[in-house]
């Protein structure tokens, strides 16, 4: 029964210091690269323009935003929602 | 040749110009020559810290213009023997010296002092450009908070990009009770996002805020765990092999406040 306590008292949310940890490295892997959020913006809308020659995609969704993937190495990952191939695309 | 260390932060206020303060003096009662120099050209606070306000004449912009010679401007501390104060000037700003007047002034010191430490003003502009012109190395205040890491990191970037590598970390303010319940980041967490190498920790003290009133430095204070902290990193900087202690949150019951107590007694 005792042993149920600390159950019960604990906090169900994320330790503060992990959440600390995880904002430094995502502002710390825009900082090194020294990306401005202009530069992301128009590398977000030329994936739109390429893409859109391929696909439908809902461009209001399209998220591209970098991620450190180790100590000193950073992916760029994106999310591209596709709403369906276009026609003359899969004619090729 | 003595060693020329910067003394920074980027971020004001993680406790740059204590840091600094702990440091010589540290490293003065360990016998070593050193010379204090305060770069916060008009903002200047070193002296107050270490309990010299009263005595400046002369400072680091009129030796930089001629208007007395550097014996004139060093202030030598009486509690210390081997401890020397070069302020800043209060009434110029930051423009009234240069990077390369700073080289030269360092290169100047470095002849007869053992430790050259600079405290470098908040920022990252013309006086942060001063104040690491002549330094050999890099000592980085931080501590555990998100704002105060983030800025570190930017000043390692900018101090490496200068040729000052390997910058050294002092994780500043450690809260062992946060730290073990998870509300703080610990030092380590701090050094491996940083990426340099943990010079020291200290725990947060508030006989810091007594021997700041005091102009009295905790490092030679034998009962301040914020003291103990500074004395290990000074014998480190003076090439000693001293481990990092793991900031104990367990105080270890009555007997454990009962041993501490004899030991600060005999030590």
């Amino acid at each position: 029964m005792f042993a149920l306590l600390p159950k019960l008292f604990r906090r169900e949310k994320t330790r503060s210091r992990d959440i600390a940890m995880e904002r430094l490295r995502l502002a710390l892997v825009h900082d090194r690269v020294n990306v401005s959020p202009q530069t992301m913006e128009g590398l977000r809308q030329d994936m739109i323009y390429a893409i859109s020659n391929y696909m439908d995609v809902d461009a209001q969704e399209v998220a591209v935003k970098l991620t450190p993937t180790g100590a000193a190495q950073v992916a760029l990952v994106a999310s591209i929602p596709v709403n369906r191939m276009k026609k003359d695309a899969l004619r090729d | 040749m003595g060693e020329v260390i910067v003394i920074t932060s980027g971020k004001g206020g993680v406790g740059k110009t204590t840091a600094t303060a702990n440091l010589g003096i540290g490293l003065a009662l360990l016998g070593k020559k050193v010379v204090l120099i305060d770069t916060d050209i008009g903002l200047r606070n070193l002296d107050v810290i270490v309990g010299l306000e009263n005595r400046i004449v002369y400072d680091l912009v009129d030796v930089v213009e001629g208007n007395c010679r550097m014996k004139q401007a060093l202030i030598r501390d009486k509690r210390y023997e081997s401890l020397y104060l070069l302020p800043a000037a209060q009434t110029k700003d930051k423009t009234a010296v240069s990077p390369d007047q700073m080289q030269r002034l360092c290169k100047e010191l470095a002849q007869d002092f053992d430790f050259v430490l600079i405290d470098c003003p908040a920022g990252i502009e013309q006086g942060f450009r001063n104040a690491i012109a002549g330094a050999d190395s890099a000592i980085v205040v931080t501590t555990p908070e998100v704002a105060a890491v983030r800025d570190a990191d930017r000043i390692i970037g900018l101090l490496e990009a200068e040729g000052k590598s390997r910058p050294r970390l002092i994780v500043n303010r450690i809260r062992p009770q946060m730290v073990k319940a998870g509300d703080m980041m610990a030092a380590d967490d701090v050094k491996d996002i940083l990426g340099v190498e943990l010079l020291g920790v200290v725990p947060e003290d508030e006989y810091i805020v007594i021997a700041t009133n005091r102009g009295e430095p905790v490092v030679a204070t034998p009962t301040s765990a914020a003291g103990r902290a500074f004395r290990d990193i000074v014998r480190r900087m003076a090439g000693e092999d001293v481990p990092i202690m793991p900031l104990d949150a367990d105080d270890g019951g009555f007997f454990g406040k009962l041993r501490r107590m004899f030991n600060a007694k005999e030590g």
